[in-house]
């Protein structure tokens, strides 16, 4: 339901279904992970990949269908880039389990300074709209006045910024 | 950057759908399959006595429903192959319609005519031609075909090319097809497979690099 609504462009409903499944997500990496011995950072970092694939690939999904196994493929997909971004093959990640157990440390938190490292390789504007409507939680109208831009520029900003960080993330895979 | 954080910034994209990827791949085949018949329409055409021949010479118009028979069920195969939760299923083996079909096309053949008439029919007149042409033919729907599976999210990137290949080899097979004055069944199970393969060869290789997300 939510997601038929999020298709057609419902903000609100869509920031729900959104924060709903990032919670659902978490635990399907998580276990999924489990065996593998994976830090929790690096969770994290699948479960935003996953929102991001989500995101830019809803027109994917075929309202006729359930969302579970659609999401689930896109999870399975992500949490396999993920092992792959580690720079490890996933049948001898279980050897590897040992190592993570120090995963506490700052070098785990890699992954999570990438993202701000993809941040900043955002032009300085397009960085800018990132933040503001996602950290400090503006609307596009509000960015828009504050730039001197129409509110469909912020917009495509956006976008397109998105799109680079799902690329960065596709690039670090491969 | 915090993952709620990041809810919020997709929350506010949430007007930037894009159309539903069957719409997409079904305008995108559409195009690639017009393009295609325009420019072979302009350099080459059908046989002129083409819609004589349709009611008339059964193998004339049997070749044109193996071709058919290959396209049809992978523009079906790539529709799901575009999308995540594609499993693969009993579905693959429409591909396996067009091999059927010839092979029974063939039995027919070899009982119909004369054995010392097959290997002229097998070789036929235009077999460079035909391995040259169905690529030529192809690569509008193939360019327009990988490109719209981009905009999809293909669990297995490389076989979605692949069957995208195919899709298109048989877009551009029926075309050379209705041109092509050799009929026997025994010359396009010989000569159309090559141009076959190397669509889905080319596919399989660009789907690998270029359809990943």
């Amino acid at each position: 339901m939510l997601m038929r609504a999020a298709v057609a462009g419902d903000e609100a409903a869509y920031r729900v279904l959104l924060e709903q499944l990032s919670q659902l997500l978490r635990g399907v990496v998580r276990r999924g992970f489990a065996g593998v011995g994976v830090a929790r950072d690096d969770v994290e970092d699948v479960v935003q990949d996953v929102l991001l694939a989500i995101h830019l690939k809803r027109h994917t999904w075929d309202p006729a269908m359930p969302l579970g196994p659609w999401v689930l493929a896109i999870t399975r997909n992500k949490m396999i880039d993920g092992l792959r971004r580690r720079g490890r093959r996933p049948e001898i990640a279980i050897d590897l389990q040992q190592f993570d157990i120090e995963g506490e440390d700052p070098q785990t938190s890699i992954d999570a300074y990438d993202v701000q490292r993809v941040l900043s390789s955002l032009s300085d504007r397009n960085r800018d709209i990132v933040q503001s409507i996602s950290i400090d939680g503006h609307s596009a109208r509000d960015v828009a006045d504050r730039l001197g831009m129409t509110e469909v520029a912020v917009r495509v900003a956006l976008h397109r910024s998105l799109k680079s960080l799902a690329d960065m993330y596709q690039e670090k895979a491969e | 950057m915090k993952t709620d954080d990041l809810i919020k910034a997709l929350a506010a994209d949430a007007k930037s759908v894009e159309p539903p990827i069957a719409r997409t791949l079904a305008i995108a085949v559409g195009a690639g399959a017009l393009l295609s018949l325009i420019g072979f329409m302009m350099a080459l055409g059908p046989r002129p006595d083409f819609f004589e021949l349709l009611s008339t010479s059964v193998r004339y118009t049997f070749k044109l429903i193996v071709m058919l028979s290959v396209a049809i069920p992978a523009f079906f195969l790539v529709r799901g192959l575009s999308r995540p939760d594609f499993k693969p299923d009993g579905s693959l083996w429409w591909l396996a319609l067009a091999p059927a079909l010839l092979l029974l096309g063939i039995a027919l053949e070899l009982a119909s005519v004369p054995a010392d008439t097959w290997h002229a029919r097998m070789i036929g007149h235009n077999s460079f031609y035909c391995m040259t042409i169905i690529p030529i033919l192809s690569l509008a729907p193939f360019v327009a075909v990988l490109y719209a599976l981009k905009s999809g999210a293909p669990t297995y990137p490389t076989i979605a090319g692949a069957i995208g290949g195919v899709l298109s080899a048989g877009i551009g097979a029926t075309l050379y097809a209705s041109h092509c004055p050799d009929d026997s069944p025994l010359f396009v199970a010989l000569w159309y497979p090559v141009g076959f393969a190397v669509m889905t060869i080319l596919g399989a290789l660009v789907g690998s690099r270029f359809l990943r997300w």
